[in-house]
């Protein structure tokens, strides 16, 4: 299998985004609870966020014009790889606490590993974060392992 | 209503739970994460650019339904302590996808439990297995 992998890729690892500042709102709470169809009261008044909210919460605002023709930014973490196609992988999650309206959160974003493997349809090579969400004083509210395919 | 650790024997099922994403849903939930690929959305461009059979499901959209299967089970004063999955298997538009899970670790010494997750479709096919650990009550 050819290495995918060139050393100006490798270089990427352990890249980090500038820290974001995140403030809470219930109505993006509610937003995201209505359109995951939440179950729970909590949620759905936006007393609480969902624990997957983070995962929107983390999304950086972009002008329209810095959009790719696939509707993607380009993303600050992601080097230019020899494949494009790229999908969500998967996450693991610790949670600290919930977070509720009013909260302002500080999200970092590390890239720390990229790697290729032998799919049943090809190569794919899988890029892989680490998030770490506090709030502004320094609470620790989740931590996340999340990867992403590029096939 | 919460869920008190007494009641929870190893092997327990829990409910399954059926959604069925339309165009509407996706739409409202790439919008409300802020995510503009057009593979949620866009079906001419999905098939023909990104070859995919049709409009992507999202795989954190498949990944809250799994939290779900957990933080619905235990209820308001229950504790989500940590949550992984992976996205095995795409998921498209005019699929029915059913989540559930059973309990496979019980631990009372911390008031945790262990649960086995997954999303699968209508071939039975899993597209989301995962795990979650809860605090429970007493």
């Amino acid at each position: 299998m050819a290495d995918l992998i060139t050393d100006d890729i490798r270089a990427w690892i352990g890249r980090c985004d500038p820290a974001q500042r995140i403030e809470v709102t219930r109505r993006d709470i509610i937003k995201y609870s209505m359109a995951t169809e939440q179950c729970l009261d909590k949620y759905l008044r936006g007393d609480e966020a969902p624990p997957m909210f983070l995962f929107g919460a983390q999304q950086p605002l972009l002008p329209l014009r810095e959009l790719g023709p696939d509707g993607l930014r380009k993303d600050s973490l992601l080097p230019d790889l020899p494949l494009k196609r790229i999908m969500a992988g998967g996450v693991k999650q610790t949670h600290q606490r919930a977070l509720k309206p009013g909260d302002v959160v500080i999200i970092t974003r590390t890239l720390t590993d990229i790697y290729e493997k032998q799919g049943s349809s090809g190569p794919l090579i899988f890029v892989v974060y680490e998030i770490e969400v506090n709030t502004e004083a320094g609470e620790a509210i989740m931590r996340e392992t999340q990867s992403r395919i590029v096939r | 209503m919460s869920l008190k650790l007494s009641t929870v024997t190893l092997g327990d099922v829990i409910a399954e739970r059926t959604f069925e994403p339309t165009n509407v849903s996706l739409f409202l939930y790439n919008a409300a994460i802020w995510n503009p690929h057009r593979i949620h959305y866009d079906e001419s461009y999905t098939t023909q650019v990104e070859k995919h059979p049709g409009v992507v499901v999202d795989g954190p959209l498949q990944g809250d339904w799994l939290s779900q299967v957990a933080i619905n089970w235990i209820g308001d004063d229950g504790q989500l302590l940590s949550l992984e999955y992976a996205n095995r298997r795409a998921a498209y538009l005019g699929e029915c996808l059913v989540s559930g899970g059973t309990v496979s670790a019980i631990d009372p010494s911390n008031n945790t439990v262990t649960l086995d997750l997954f999303i699968k479709n209508e071939q039975g096919e899993i597209t989301t297995p995962g795990t979650a650990v809860v605090r429970l009550h007493h």
